[in-house]
């Protein structure tokens, strides 16, 4: 009589845990550990054997599909080599295709090949390199800009109750006010210069960054305060140790809506209001009739925000490897 | 009452290492409330320094509430009464409570500076039996692992005091009675007075020297279990304690071996 009963469903529940947990990350070979090694082998294998046979049946389904099916368990499965290339790949070649069978109306949607030809031209004269950096400058100092102040602005809110009541309320509003709402005024106080766009590329910036990380610097568990407390943990060490590693999640979210953000900022700005860059040049394309050169300038932006963005991912895996997400 | 060996000595006064040793915590009079319901009335208490006590009660019979009241966890409660601990308390709370995002080395050293405390750090993990482990995440471990790290991380800070919310409330049967076998171990080599809340009477009649029972916010039953260690969960002389301790807990016979009642959070 030495088990309890609300012993021996916790461990039932931890089995199930570790069961399911370990079918989705593969190489985890330890730790199956004092946790009820039966429960969990004996669930993988039904899985599995599940899997077997609907897995073969269906081997010409989507990659992500098949490998879920194979692993089983709830966990999407191991991530193919270059996954995130597949689908941009079959568009354009779908593309390629139908312009290559006359499916498509030429003046409407040029073929891949004339875009490309089109960029190699403007390249090679010079204006398409100027606008492309332009862009970039635009861009990345309106990014910074926008960086700094919601990482700031959210640190103030995070951690001090006065920072919180100055602060937070007022960016609130802000956010309730679409930014692009702003132009007429920016460009009034601005002038139509270069400071209105990164002003207005800051303010699309800073607002997901600042609320991301606000809330994970406010929403910060309970339970580590409590165990900084008991540790005898300074203020200081506290929010260096606790705090600020506990926000990277929200932040890196924050982030990555924020890049896309000044993307966003950038087109719109540039297409309204400009006197060069990419969206000034695809302004332009549209007085001349010229598709391909618009397209070119989509393409641009695309390659420039799929970069970007994964640019962040990257970083966010290195610093956020403790965490076993379904992505790892 | 324990006679001190090394670990003692090097500690300051209060706890002592002469006979009648001044007592590591002492409540007079502990009241704790909330919202208008007496949780802990008027609760007289001495642990004598370097006692293995056990604390059982009802969910909600205010174990916790007197855990975090000693570990000086409850600011914000309305409360009154006399409560003196000593200076180097840890606690081990029912999750291990380790920081995902540093590893278990870095996590039992949470609170520590220098390379001594590294030191100590590696030798708490090679105590408890995770050398070799210095450099895992914590959602590596298992739930007995995790555990096992989060003792060692009350260890790493020599406490005079080890208070243990439910330490194996979370973890599976066969993990308990291993970790069971380990915290009397560290007590014998380490000595700190330890306050060991939990619910579950066998794990309170085989582990601890004393056991108390709370119960209606006082201290229902002050046990002395005066059987040698290692102490087997069958031993027929332990099932007198068994049965004494379930009466005060009100529990008839036929539940012998779990508590009647649901088990809930205790008000926190």
């Amino acid at each position: 009589m030495t088990t309890s009963i609300p012993s021996a469903t916790a461990a039932t529940s931890t089995a199930a845990a570790t069961a399911v947990s370990e079918d989705g990350e593969n190489g985890r070979s330890d730790e199956t550990g004092e946790t009820g090694e039966i429960s969990q082998t004996s669930g993988a294998a039904e899985t599995a054997g599940a899997a077997e046979t609907s897995g073969a049946a269906e081997t010409a389904a989507p990659a992500r599909r098949t490998g879920r099916r194979r692993r089983g368990g709830l966990s999407p499965g191991k991530r193919l080599p270059a996954s995130r290339l597949i689908g941009p790949v079959l568009f354009f070649a779908l593309w390629a295709g139908a312009s290559a069978a006359g499916q498509l109306d030429t003046n409407a949607i040029p073929a891949p090949w004339t875009v490309l030809r089109t960029a190699g031209q403007l390249w090679s004269d010079g204006t398409l390199s100027t606008d492309i950096l332009t862009s970039l400058r635009r861009a990345g100092s309106g990014f910074a800009l926008g960086l700094t102040a919601g990482v700031v602005l959210a640190l103030t809110a995070g951690l001090s109750r006065v920072g919180e009541a100055l602060i937070d309320g007022t960016v609130q509003l802000n956010r309730a006010i679409p930014t692009l709402g702003l132009i007429p005024l920016f460009i009034l106080w601005l002038g139509i210069g270069e400071t209105f766009k990164i002003a207005i590329i800051a303010i699309v910036v800073y607002i997901p960054i600042y609320l991301n990380l606000y809330s994970a610097l406010s929403g910060i568990d309970h339970r580590f305060v409590e165990l900084a407390e008991v540790q005898g943990l300074s203020k200081l060490r506290f929010i260096r140790e606790i705090v600020i590693p506990g926000a990277l999640p929200g932040f890196f979210v924050g982030l990555r809506l924020g890049v896309t953000g000044s993307w966003l900022g950038l087109v719109v700005l540039e297409q309204i209001n400009a006197t060069s860059g990419l969206g000034y040049m695809m302004f332009q394309a549209q007085n001349y009739g010229q598709t391909d050169v618009i397209l070119v300038g989509l393409l641009i932006y695309g390659i420039f925000g799929l970069v970007s963005d994964s640019a962040v991912r990257l970083i966010e895996r290195r610093v956020l490897s403790w965490r076993r997400t379904l992505n790892s | 009452m324990a006679t001190h060996t090394e670990q003692l000595t090097s500690r300051p006064a209060p706890s002592a290492t002469t006979a009648p040793a001044a007592p590591a915590v002492r409540l007079r009079g502990l009241t704790r409330s909330f919202d208008g319901r007496t949780v802990l009335d008027h609760v007289d208490l001495d642990l004598p320094a370097g006692q293995l006590t056990a604390l059982l009660g009802h969910s909600g019979s205010g174990k916790s509430t007197l855990l975090r009241a000693i570990a000086g966890l409850d600011h914000e409660v309305v409360g009154s009464g006399e409560l003196s601990a000593p200076d180097r308390v840890s606690v081990v709370f029912q999750d291990s409570r380790l920081l995902p995002w540093r590893r278990v080395l870095d996590n039992v050293l949470l609170g520590t500076d220098g390379k001594e405390a590294a030191e100590r750090g590696r030798a708490a993990l090679a105590e408890v039996g995770l050398a070799g482990r210095e450099r895992a995440w914590p959602n590596e471990l298992s739930g007995g692992e995790a555990q096992r790290a989060a003792l060692a991380r009350s260890l790493v800070r020599e406490p005079e005091l080890l208070l243990a919310d439910e330490p194996f409330g979370a973890l599976d049967a066969l993990t308990r009675i291993k970790m069971h076998g380990l915290l009397r171990e560290l007590w014998e080599r380490h000595r700190p007075s330890v306050l060991l809340v939990t619910h579950d009477v066998d794990e309170a009649i085989v582990l601890a020297d004393r056991v108390l029972v709370l119960d209606q916010g006082r201290i229902g039953l002050d046990l002395t279990i005066d059987r040698a260690h290692p102490r087997s969960y069958r031993d027929p002389l332990l099932g007198e304690y068994r049965e004494r301790l379930l009466a005060a807990l009100g529990v008839t016979e036929d539940h012998t071996g779990s508590e009647a009642h649901p088990d809930q959070e205790d008000h926190q």
